[in-house]
Formats: structure tokens, sequence, C-alpha cells
């Protein structure tokens, strides 16, 4: 089952725990973590539903370059980490 | 209880007190994190403070009068299905100015990139004024300082809660009379020499500053403008430049970003000069501030109590407050110094020079 993983930086604003999803891409898995969680959304995107600047992803340890499409597959195995960029400070 | 100071800084929100054994600085919330604005609202005695995380965006708490913090709706822009060339993001940048509308738990917040939102419930929900975001002149509004336009004054006339009077960098100043439900542009007498000739008296592409009504009386208005200051005592119908000066004749620097209004005398308002929009430093780098009590037919530097050599601090639009005593300022700067009058900015006393860079100072009275 593909999992989520916040950066423990968000634990200062909101709980954000693992979660594990049921979808086969990276939209339906983040789709997935705001249902559990909807003030997580706006952390994560802005009110166009584009990755905030300073928010990167990583499928499988594979850097998510776009900040708009996320149609990428993942796997029953796929870790997800969305972490905090360095550009953020 | 007498008034306490509120501090919006780079690293977190603060609270000055008064105490047997003088002022105390206390951290009430959100250690290490950018709070833009902060905005006491009397009639439930809640505090609102809007934070600008560097990676997770703006976020906006409220806390009750029970001192209970909690996290409430941000303003969000909607979809944005098209962007025409020189349209700028619908995204929400930053929360630049709150103030309290009229209906119990009724907010105003002025945005980066210019919009203006609209709560009747305490913020629990916010919508975005389209009347003002729609409006064609709008399209026209500029950065001033940063990327895009910022409001950053919302005067509520407090003789009539749905008269509003806005303050845009760069986007001039805009009237309501109907509470938001229809906007005339009204800088009429202002200039705006960073745009040629032609443009300088256009009243939508003026850039104040800051915009501060007087409560008392609330047809007069003091702006400092980034070409100088202007006052309007008509309403905001027309603005008059004012070219300060010591009774003397001595010239004073009439660039800065703040403005304080006597909450009682139209004729009294504070500034805190710096050198020009390009050298934006105090004047001989020694911290002053001009004040007016004749309605700025002449100012006086008060420099009694801050720093008067190798002091580069420069004082944001919302860093400089009064109490509604008239009496007791506040002043924050960018570099962490914190000063403090009780006797209408005669003498000052310091604070701090070691806090965050100050983004914002007011003041506010809680209930006993």
């Amino acid at each position: 089952m593909p999992r989520l993983i916040f950066t423990p930086q968000l634990q200062r604003f909101i709980a954000a725990p693992e979660v594990f999803s049921t979808a086969c891409d990276l939209r339906g898995a983040l789709d997935d973590a705001f249902a559990d969680n909807p003030l997580l959304r706006n952390y994560i995107l802005d009110e166009q539903n584009d990755l905030r600047p300073n928010v990167v992803i990583f499928i499988d340890g594979r850097r998510i370059l776009s900040h708009k499409n996320w149609n990428q597959a993942i796997t029953a195995e796929s870790q997800i980490h969305i972490w905090q960029a360095l550009s953020g400070g | 209880m007498g008034a306490r100071g509120l501090i919006a800084s780079r690293k977190g929100l603060f609270e000055l007190g008064k105490t047997s054994s003088g002022w105390k600085l206390d951290l009430i919330g959100f250690e290490a994190d950018p709070v833009s604005i902060v905005m006491h609202d009397a009639r439930d005695d809640s505090l609102y403070a809007a934070l600008n995380l560097g990676h997770f965006g703006v976020k906006l708490h409220r806390r009750n009068a029970q001192g209970e913090w909690q996290e409430i709706a941000t303003p969000a822009y909607p979809p944005q299905e098209h962007r025409p060339e020189g349209e700028v993001e619908w995204k929400l940048k930053q929360i630049f100015s709150m103030a309290p509308g009229g209906a119990p738990g009724e907010l105003w917040a002025g945005t980066m990139p210019g919009g203006l939102f609209h709560s009747l419930d305490h913020g629990q929900n916010w919508r975005l004024v389209e009347s003002l975001w729609n409006h064609p002149l709008r399209r026209e509004w500029f950065g001033g300082g940063t990327e895009v336009p910022a409001m950053h004054a919302i005067c509520v006339d407090p003789r009539d809660s749905r008269r509003l009077l806005l303050g845009i960098s760069c986007g001039g100043a805009w009237r309501s009379d109907d509470g938001g439900e229809s906007w005339r542009v009204s800088a009429r007498g202002m200039r705006a020499d960073y745009m040629p000739p032609q443009q300088a008296e256009v009243e939508h592409v003026q850039d104040p500053h800051m915009i501060k009504q007087c409560r008392a009386q609330p047809d007069a208005f003091w702006c400092q403008h980034h070409n100088g200051i202007w006052r309007s005592i008509d309403d905001a119908q027309t603005w008059q430049q004012i070219h300060p000066h010591h009774s003397s004749g001595e010239k004073i620097s009439d660039f800065g970003f703040a403005v304080a209004v006597h909450p009682a005398n139209p004729d009294c308002a504070w500034f805190a000069p710096a050198i020009a929009d390009m050298r934006r430093i105090p004047p001989d780098a020694a911290l002053s501030v001009s004040r007016t009590r004749d309605g700025g037919r002449s100012f006086e530097s008060l420099r009694l109590g801050l720093p008067q050599e190798h002091c580069y601090d420069l004082i944001y639009r919302h860093g400089l407050a009064v109490a509604d005593d008239g009496e007791t300022l506040l002043m924050g700067s960018t570099t962490g110094g914190l000063w403090l009058s009780e006797d209408g900015g005669d003498t000052w006393q310091s604070i701090s020079h070691t806090l965050p860079p100050i983004y914002a100072v007011d003041f506010y009275r809680s209930r006993p």
C-alpha cells in the first residue's frame, strides 16, 4: 500500500501522520491524505491547487519536478515523501 | 487595564504591558515564525495574527477572549482559469492589513496581491470582494517594493461602517460607500514622481505607503506616500501635499513609510522619516520622529531617547502606532529596535534593540 510521509516540520503547525493510500497515482494519494485531514491541503497546496513553491515531493527517492501535474504512477510499495524545500529557509 | 502593545515580528508575536516595575515584553505566540500583521477586535476581545510561513504559506489564527489560539480559515483567491499577460497570479502571498467591520464578527483583510477579503463570521469563512477585484483599473495596479500590489490600509468609517477607504501600494486610495458593493478611486491630489510626467497624477497608480484616519474627526486622513506626505480634510475627496519643515523653516525629509494619527486631534500626526526611496536609512543615521500638531504647517523632530549615531533602522509602514490616549506611542524597526513614548513622542525609551525585524505594532485595551 503506498505510504505518504510528511516532513516532521509540519508537526509544529498541524498533525500530519503517515497516510496509507490505495491510489495508483500521486494525485490520488494526495487526495486520500487531504480527505483524512482537510486543513493539511492548505499547507501543501495553494488555492490554485499548485504545490507550494517551497514544498517538494519525492516518490521513492525521486524528486517530482512539476508543481502542477501529478499523474505519476505509484506502486503498492511506493514511499512518497512530502518534504520542506531548503529554498523556503 | 491600560493599553498594551502588540508587536508582529519576523520571529513571533510579542506583547508589551505596563507593570509596577515598568514596561514588560513577552512572547505570546508563534515563536520563530513570521507574523505579518496582528489585529485586536475590541468587540469580542479577540486577537488575530496572520502568519507567512516560509514553506507552508499564509495562515491565520484567532485568539478568543479566554486566550485560546485556533487556526481559522485563510482567505483564498478563486480559481484562475486563464491568466492574461500582465495579470498577477491569483494566489495569496500575504495578509497585509486587517480591520473590524460593523456587524458582530465582520472582518476585512487586505492582501498581496491586492485582493480585499470579507468575513461575516470571525474569519471562519472569507469571500474575495469581487466588485473591487474585477474593477478594470485593478489590473493596472503594480507592486511597490514587492512584486505584486499590496493592500496595506483599511479605514472603516466610525460613523458608518459601510464606508471604507483602502490604501494600496501601488493602486492609490479607494472608496466604497456601500460596504464594498461598489468602488471609486479616491486619490485626487496625490502625485507620483516615479511615473512618466503624463501619468504622475493618475490616481490609481499612486503609492500611498500608509493611510490613517482620525477616529474623532473621520473626514481627516493623513498619508505617508512614496513621494511625500499628504493630508485630506474632506473625507479623502482631495489630498493636499504637506511639505514638512521646522518652524524655523528648515526642511525635514518627507520620505518614509509609517504614519500615526492622533485619535482625537486631526491636526496631530507622527511620521518616521528616512532619507529617500533609494536611501532607506534615517537622515544622518540618526533616528527621529516628525510630529505636527498644527495640521502640517510646522513639524518638530523628536529625538530624545532615540539612537543618534550609526542607526540604520527603518520603520515599516505598520511600525508606528499611537494608543487611544493620544500620548503613548510605539515604534518598531527593521533591525529589531522597539521604542515607546508616553508623552506624545517628546521622549522615548528603548524597550529592546535585539528583537527580530518588526513588521507591525499596535495598541489594544483588553476587557477588565
